[in-house]
């Protein structure tokens, strides 16, 4: 039985057609996973069927959207409370009590439910999504997965009949993207819930869903079951890019179908472990430690990054990588331990000085820009680093070539402003480069484009620490793997030996083939060697 | 003893809060404003809520103890009485004559500076009536139970004072990343670099706010047909109209008294006429609402009684509350009685579900 019925919907602004007839049925109990590049429209489908759009962005809808056959295209969001519920990307901002218990019952009350159901389905929804005993903690205090989580139940005590969520695990870690996944498939199988979900990590949902509506980038959405859409799909995670390459039919979406498939393999010649070359040590941190008031954020780390290296810093949301990376740069308060630089101690340092020394992206590379155009925010740059004219624009151009220097940062895609983030804190000219997150947002071309980038500033002998979630990155990017757990190292090494011996950072390729292996390319490089 | 854990309705706290001020507010005598401020204190000690709000009262101590230093100070600078007994001869500073009227030290006599801490101690008590009334009572909580018609209302200042931590945090968060990239260091430059990204972050915070209120159902019209809000509209319209004409016809004593009071009184009755209208469309239920019991009764009815008997020493025995400086202060039974009175809701209140326990007493 369909529960949600998209007509012929199409959304354009001005000029740009971003939606362009999209005939969409998502049926009862149904979990449809949307997928396509960043920016094709992905969060505007999701709006339309919450209402978001375009009341809240502006543009022109056409078409119409029936719940349960009923039009509801002209109802606003509130309108649709009870029926639809929507988990937006950051689930802090759209908190709108202060405890978790009263973030339940916010949507009840405003709907007007009896007091006695109210506080039966809060304690219902508390169980069903394992949060009882975080019922009374105060919502700014809770880890992201547990976050997220509360803001599923949040909308789940309306009993609404779909289930909207936009990239619920994009800010998590994988431990707790699992966790989330678990959860929200829990409620397609035993309540029967409709789930339309965006997300870019596809290595992580594809398994859990139903079909996948493909946004082209032309505003068309293609619907299928997800094996005929990613057989020929641009997004894509690892494993399906695996069986394209040794061409495995039916296309394997789980490990454990991978791995079934993997024995019609040829015997490889596995990688060969490249050795450290030995390089110079740029950045030495002895015994650091960071005090958040009474919770050690850090505790006595010992870090060496050398010239050319590029190091992964992994780890649960909340152990300590930021902390570290702030350390490590100089403007985090540092406890105690000592952190030297080709000779200075960044914290030492002025903060002129310090970017010479250390150069870091943070996690919201938007709060680095504050001008009206990439030219201004260039020369902005080369005045503040006393470089010469154009030397900002040229490291741009080598990052992310073809960017109109009179866009406004906040109209470039996620991609094209961390690379104008980058290029800012590059023009100070600094040996050591810090990352805090660079992959938020990103989707797997871009992932890709990044890692290039990443590899470039590597060769050219700079240091580069880069702190993600993403193991399938870090598996592109790494020569040396760091985790964290509690603030303290608990493995590092070659990621290689890391990555592969723990089984929540294992990327896929891993998993199917088994250590050595990492990446697709290194597969596709030995069935190479295979044909030659 | 007097039930369960659990919290005070928070309009009982801000009445007894307001009571102990009020009694606070008309005597300037030393000891009784000390008991009114130990009894104050007492209570939120005994009572606090583990709520962030609860760590709040450490600030209003402070910034009282600084009204009393500021008060007695200023009467140092700038002079006062020239009678009484000089404690200190400081020379005096001759200003211009434009000036006149102005005193920049002189002698310094212990009447001044008695009077001033007299009357700082006054302000210092009223400032730590509010602030413990602050850390007793979720501030949230009090704009929570407004009748539904100002629901609205008490929910766009909810959501003001969550983001004003917020806006902290990205304040703190674009400040380090400035620093990350040179720029202009000085003025109306440097202030851009700091505004624009604090701003642009809080406008996208406030607008996913509004997504994810509106998308969980905030403003939802109900079933009211339109014949019932253009009737909840004319009431209130007609409302303030008689609010405003009884105002003005009040303070204009040349205007007819029917027009005064009378119309000030139809309007207010009007007003609730609307409100109530109002709140019947508001089909909204509330999720474990404060109950409303003996323990909340005691609690006003000290406040309340605190007040009067002080308005009542303040009127019959004017040596007590209002002492001169240059005798000592005494405190007669009557006295003695509202000073201590305001501690009563630490013993017959229940306890905050939400206490923390083994806190340091000055925290």
């Amino acid at each position: 039985m369909s529960v949600i019925e998209l007509r012929g919907i199409g959304f354009r602004y001005d000029e740009h057609e971003v939606l362009r007839h999209v005939d969409l049925t998502l049926d009862e109990g149904e979990l449809v996973l949307v997928s396509g590049r960043t920016g094709v429209g992905k969060s505007t489908l999701l709006g339309v069927i919450t209402g978001l759009v375009p009341r809240f962005t502006g543009g022109v809808l056409s078409g119409d959207v029936l719940l349960d056959g009923a039009s509801i295209v002209e109802q606003p969001p509130r309108e649709r409370a009870h029926l639809v519920g929507y988990v937006g990307q950051d689930p802090l901002a759209g908190f709108v009590a202060d405890t978790v218990e009263e973030e339940l019952a916010y949507g009840m009350e405003q709907i007007g439910t009896a007091p006695e159901t109210m506080r039966r389905r809060v304690e219902e929804t508390l169980d069903l999504l394992g949060i009882a005993d975080l019922r009374a903690r105060d919502l700014r205090t809770l880890s992201g997965g547990q976050q997220q989580r509360v803001a599923i139940g949040s909308v789940l005590t309306t009993h609404p009949r779909v289930l909207v969520l936009d990239e619920p695990t994009s800010a998590l870690d994988p431990t707790a993207a699992e966790d989330v996944l678990a959860t929200i498939t829990r409620l397609v199988h035993d309540l029967g819930l409709t789930v339309l979900l965006a997300e870019h990590r596809l290595e992580r949902v594809v398994p859990f869903a139903d079909r996948i509506a493909l946004v082209a980038g032309d505003g068309t959405v293609r619907v299928d079951e997800p094996r005929a859409v990613l057989a020929d799909s641009p997004v894509a995670p690892p494993l399906v890019d695996l069986g394209r390459l040794a061409q495995w039919d039916p296309l394997p979406l789980t490990v454990r179908d991978a791995r079934r498939q993997a024995r019609s393999l040829p015997a490889l010649t596995p990688p060969e472990p490249v050795p450290a070359p030995a390089t110079r040590a740029v950045l030495a941190a002895r015994g650091v430690t960071v005090v958040h008031g009474t919770h050690v954020a850090v505790r006595e780390v010992d870090l060496t990054l050398s010239e050319g290296r590029v190091t992964v810093l992994m780890g649960r949301n909340g152990s300590g990588k930021s902390s570290l990376i702030w350390a490590l740069q100089g403007s985090g308060k540092r406890h105690s331990g000592t952190v030297d630089v080709d000779g200075d101690d960044p914290a030492s340092l002025a903060p002129a000085q310090r970017r010479t020394h250390v150069g870091l992206v943070p996690q919201t590379a938007a709060d680095l820009l504050y001008l009206e155009s990439v030219a201004d925010e260039c020369a902005a740059a080369d005045v503040g680093a006393e470089a010469g004219p154009g030397t900002c624009r040229g490291l741009l151009d080598r990052l992310a070539p073809g960017i109109d220097e009179d866009l406004h940062p906040r109209d470039l895609s996620e991609g094209q402003r961390l690379a104008l983030a980058l290029s800012i804190v590059l023009t100070a000219r600094p040996p050591v480069l810090l990352l805090d997150e660079p992959t938020r947002g990103l989707d797997y071309a871009g992932k890709a484009e990044l890692a290039r980038i990443v590899a470039d500033l590597a060769a050219e002998g700079r240091a580069v620490l880069l702190a993600t979630h993403d193991v399938e990155f870090a598996a592109h990017v790494a020569d040396e793997v760091v985790v964290l757990a509690e603030g303290e190292v608990v493995s590092s090494g070659p990621p290689r030996r890391v990555l592969a011996e723990s089984p929540s950072f294992a990327p896929q390729v891993t998993k199917v083939l088994g250590p050595p292996w990492l990446v697709v390319e290194e597969v596709a490089a030995a069935l190479e060697e295979l044909r030659r | 003893m007097w039930g369960l854990p659990r919290d005070l309705h928070p309009i009982a706290w801000w009445t007894w809060a307001i009571g102990l001020a009020t009694a606070a507010s008309l005597t300037t005598n030393p000891l009784l404003l000390l008991l009114i401020m130990g009894s104050a204190t007492v209570v939120v000690m005994a009572r606090r809520s583990g709520h962030p709000y609860g760590r709040s009262f450490r600030l209003y101590v402070l910034l009282a103890l600084i009204t009393v230093v500021m008060r007695v100070v200023f009467r140092l600078v700038f002079g006062g009485q020239e009678i009484g007994h000089v404690l200190l001869d400081l020379p005096e500073i001759p200003l211009p004559s434009w000036a006149a009227g102005v005193r920049l030290l002189g002698p310094v006599t212990s009447e001044a500076l008695l009077a001033g801490l007299y009357d700082g101690l006054r302000l210092g008590a009223i400032i730590l009536c509010v602030g413990a009334a602050n850390s007793l009572a979720n501030p949230k909580r009090l704009l929570a139970s407004v009748p539904p018609a100002l629901y609205e209302i008490g929910t766009a200042l909810v959501v003001a004072v969550t983001i004003f931590p917020q806006l902290a945090d990205s304040a703190r968060r674009v400040r380090a990343a400035q620093a990350l990239r040179g720029g202009a260091t000085k003025g109306v430059g440097r202030l851009r670099r700091f505004l624009v990204p604090v701003l642009e972050d809080a406008l996208e915070r406030s607008l996913a706010l509004a997504a994810g209120m509106d998308t969980r159902g905030y403003g939802r019209s109900g079933g009211a047909s339109p014949g019932e809000r253009r009737l909840t509209g004319a009431l209130l319209l007609l409302a303030l109209t008689g609010i405003c004409v009884g105002t003005y016809a009040w303070l204009d004593p040349t205007a007819p008294r029917v027009l005064a009071l009378p119309m000030l009184g139809v309007g207010a009755v009007v007003a609730v006429l609307g409100l109530v209208s109002a709140g019947r469309r508001v089909q909204r239920t509330r999720y474990r609402p404060d109950p409303w019991r003996t323990p909340e009764l005691v609690t006003v009815g000290t406040g309340l009684v605190v007040a009067v008997l002080g308005w009542y020493v303040g009127h019959t025995q004017v040596v007590v509350a209002y002492p001169g400086v240059d005798a000592m202060p005494y405190l007669s039974p009557l006295a003695l009685v509202v000073g201590v009175l305001g501690t009563a809701p630490a013993v017959a209140t229940p306890v905050p579900a939400t206490a923390l326990a083994g806190r340091e007493v000055t925290a």
